[in-house]
């Protein structure tokens, strides 16, 4: 590629190239009343703002440089642009830091004991502990989460206590959801986090509509709905997006991209540039950010928030990340297969 | 999944004159198949106005954003009023907030719908045909349906209502006619309710918005001009899972929903003039979960059973009927239960006439039961 562009030139590129053929049409059937109403100088048909061109060229999806990743700290920790530390009080760091290794040491003995056969069932959250506590730390805690099913540290910040995670994951007469669903499928109005459902994506369309029905409530909530990358293939992300955009709701959608959908790399998951890229093309203000860097993703979110509730508009958030093997598990190295291997199914 | 026909069926609207007419039940070629018995009502009921079936649909949506400022009502196409005209009025009336357009994509008016129930507010959503139902499908079978039962109680979605135009209409072909009450049928968690005209409309159109459970309104959409009664004027609702024996009799019982309840109607009177045979039709109007006691009753009194519906035979509705039926009354029974139902192929268009079980089908069957 001889030059490349900016994100915002491209999207200019493409706005104007997308109406050059309809332009041609148009002065095919050239009709004088057609023409001026479709304006000389600049085409106004009703579903896009853009210039005319007379180049045919087609936008090529690997013209820009890609959406950047924002951070806070580089990989030693030490944070890059003072202005952007979020300057917590330490009280909240040292939170935020004992349940992210809560939520590892929950995760080992609750692996473990998937692997002794003592629960069905175990999705571990290694390497997304950042995500978790950096997003739920910005949000206010009565915003309603819709999760997906690799979110427990939302629930562990938000005070889900640690024997209410193992009534869920045994199934016992303790547990809120009655024994009725596998383990790491949590829900508690009291924490206001939706009961998990096994099949993807569905929970996006659905906090979209809990969105909406929180704007007219005026209860200046927002809604945050927490998603993989590989669901973001499923037509109701597509949904969700489009209907949040469209019916200006006060929501947003937390991607999680580690990279896998249980086994499937994101090279054969989609070809654009992530998820990020999508935002803007369905009208959404986007942000990418490092998933690693909790303070990253607590700037970003809390941001997100602010646009959400004040402006009533959806915000996506694309958080990278990357979720490690066990070491003393069989699957090689970077094909984290753990989600499907520990299904005794 | 928004058709050319279903551009038709708008345009049909705007321009009435239109042969092609889906939204109209036009005379001539596309005569309807059955002709419609008006339901009445007592004096009792108050104040009645004339209405066809989407009027009485508009009066109770009307109803129930007048009276829970947390209902909503949205869909492809329903800010002007729906292809169908059922909410004609109601956003000058309650405003874009309330009564909005959403993108056409029928899996996210169905998930928006759940979240916005699981919000708290009143959830009223349109699909614009039912055969546009399926992309909805997981999010009705996999989530409404099961919200309640997954979390335990903590969450539900019973505020939502998703109604749908169903049913043949004279010239819908394969993808404007279908009757979809089976397949969601088999889902624990729904209700399913199809209204035979305008009165029972109204009262179970609020019922299902006001019932604590997703519910699945299916509308007959040949039935939306056709079908005229002097509807009360007033708020009521009508109680779900009870069928209407809407004619009395003694020896055969004969069994539908939505517009197949006139055609019975028309063929107990056949039946009557020509083989002086006494037929009991009952309107199921609730499909799930259904009046079995009221079904089982007639059944014992009549000893013969036939069940009509525009959906095709198999796994149609009409066979857990019938398995339900065998089991609870076998030593009653004095014929084997006859299903007269849609053929197993795709709803035809110009042989439309050929596939549904009309009266003349549903008349042989009488003859063949009392001559078993």
């Amino acid at each position: 590629m001889a030059g490349r562009l900016s994100w915002s030139a491209i999207s200019v590129a493409r706005r104007s190239f997308g109406l050059q053929l309809r332009g041609s049409q148009a002065q095919l059937i050239n009709s004088r009343t057609l023409s001026s109403a479709l304006g000389e100088e600049q085409p106004n048909f009703p579903g896009s703002r853009s210039k005319w061109t007379e180049k045919l060229e087609f936008v090529q999806p690997d013209l820009y440089d890609g959406i950047p990743v924002y951070r806070v700290m580089n990989r030693k920790g030490e944070v890059i642009d003072p202005a952007y530390d979020p300057k917590l009080e330490k009280d909240t760091l040292v939170k935020m830091y004992k349940r992210m290794t809560m939520l590892n040491t929950m995760d080992r003995i609750m692996y473990e004991s998937q692997r002794q056969g003592r629960i069905s069932f175990y999705m571990t959250n290694y390497g997304e502990e950042g995500t978790h506590i950096g997003s739920a730390a910005a949000l206010d805690d009565n915003d309603l989460v819709y999760g997906q099913y690799r979110e427990a540290g939302v629930l562990m910040w938000r005070g889900f206590p640690l024997d209410r995670f193992m009534n869920q994951c045994y199934g016992n007469e303790g547990d809120m959801g009655k024994g009725r669903q596998m383990p790491v499928h949590y829900g508690s109005t009291e924490h206001k986090f939706v009961t998990i459902s096994s099949p993807l994506a569905t929970q996006m369309p659905q906090a979209v509509g809990t969105a909406y029905a929180f704007k007219r409530a005026q209860n200046g909530l927002c809604v945050i709905c927490y998603f993989g990358e590989g669901t973001s293939s499923e037509g109701d992300a597509h949904a969700a997006f489009n209907f949040s955009a469209t019916l200006d709701c006060p929501i947003i959608f937390f991607c999680r991209n580690n990279g896998y959908a249980i086994s499937t790399p994101t090279s054969e998951q989609y070809r654009g540039d992530g998820v990020a890229a999508r935002g803007p093309a369905y009208g959404m203000a986007t942000i990418r950010v490092d998933g690693n860097d909790v303070f990253a993703v607590y700037n970003a979110t809390k941001a997100a928030r602010h646009l959400a509730v004040t402006e009533n508009r959806p915000v996506l958030i694309e958080a990278m990340t990357y979720r490690p093997t066990l070491p003393s598990h069989p699957t090689p190295p970077h094909t984290p297969g753990e989600d499907r291997a520990l299904h005794p199914l | 999944m928004k058709s050319l026909l279903k551009l038709h069926s708008l345009k049909s609207f705007l321009r009435p004159s239109l042969p092609s007419a889906i939204a109209h039940g036009l005379p001539g070629r596309q005569s309807s198949h059955f002709t419609y018995v008006p339901d009445t009502v007592a004096e009792a009921e108050g104040e009645t106005v004339r209405q066809n079936l989407f009027q009485s649909i508009n009066s109770a949506l009307d109803f129930a954003l007048a009276t829970d400022d947390s209902a909503v009502i949205f869909g492809e196409d329903v800010g002007f009023g729906g292809v169908f005209r059922c909410t004609v009025g109601l956003q000058d009336k309650y405003g874009k907030d309330r009564v909005f357009n959403t993108p056409l994509c029928e899996q996210g008016i169905a998930g928006f719908a759940i979240g916005v129930a699981v919000g708290g507010a009143t959830s009223i959503a349109e699909m614009q045909f039912a055969d546009y139902i399926f992309p909805a499908f997981d999010q009705i079978v996999n989530e409404a349906a099961k919200y309640r039962y997954r979390s335990g109680n903590l969450f539900d979605c019973g505020k939502l209502t998703i109604r749908a135009p169903c049913g043949a209409v004279g010239h819908g072909a394969l993808y404007h006619s279908q009757s979809p009450e089976a397949y969601f049928a088999h889902t624990p968690g729904l209700k399913i309710v199809v209204p035979r005209g305008p009165i029972k409309a109204k009262g179970l159109l609020l019922s299902c918005i006001r019932d604590d459970n997703p519910c699945i309104f299916l509308e007959p959409k040949v039935l939306y001009r056709s079908a005229v009664e002097m509807v009360p004027t007033k708020e009521y609702t009508l109680p779900l899972s009870s069928a209407d024996i809407v004619d009395e009799g003694d020896d055969i019982t004969l069994l539908g929903w939505g517009t197949q309840v006139h055609v019975l109607r028309e063929v107990a009177q056949i039946a009557r003039q020509q083989l002086n045979v006494s037929c009991e039709v009952i309107d199921l109007v609730t499909i799930l979960p259904w009046d079995r006691q009221t079904v089982f009753n007639s059944v014992k009194k009549t000893g013969r059973l036939i069940i009509a519906h525009e959906a095709p035979i198999t796994n149609g509705f009409g066979a857990e009927i019938a398995a339900a039926v065998q089991n609870e009354c076998f030593l009653h029974l004095e014929a084997p239960i006859e299903r007269v139902c849609g053929f197993d192929t795709p709803f035809p268009h110009v042989f439309e006439p050929f596939y549904l079980p009309d009266k003349w089908r549903c008349f042989s069957a009488i003859k063949k039961l009392l001559n078993y």
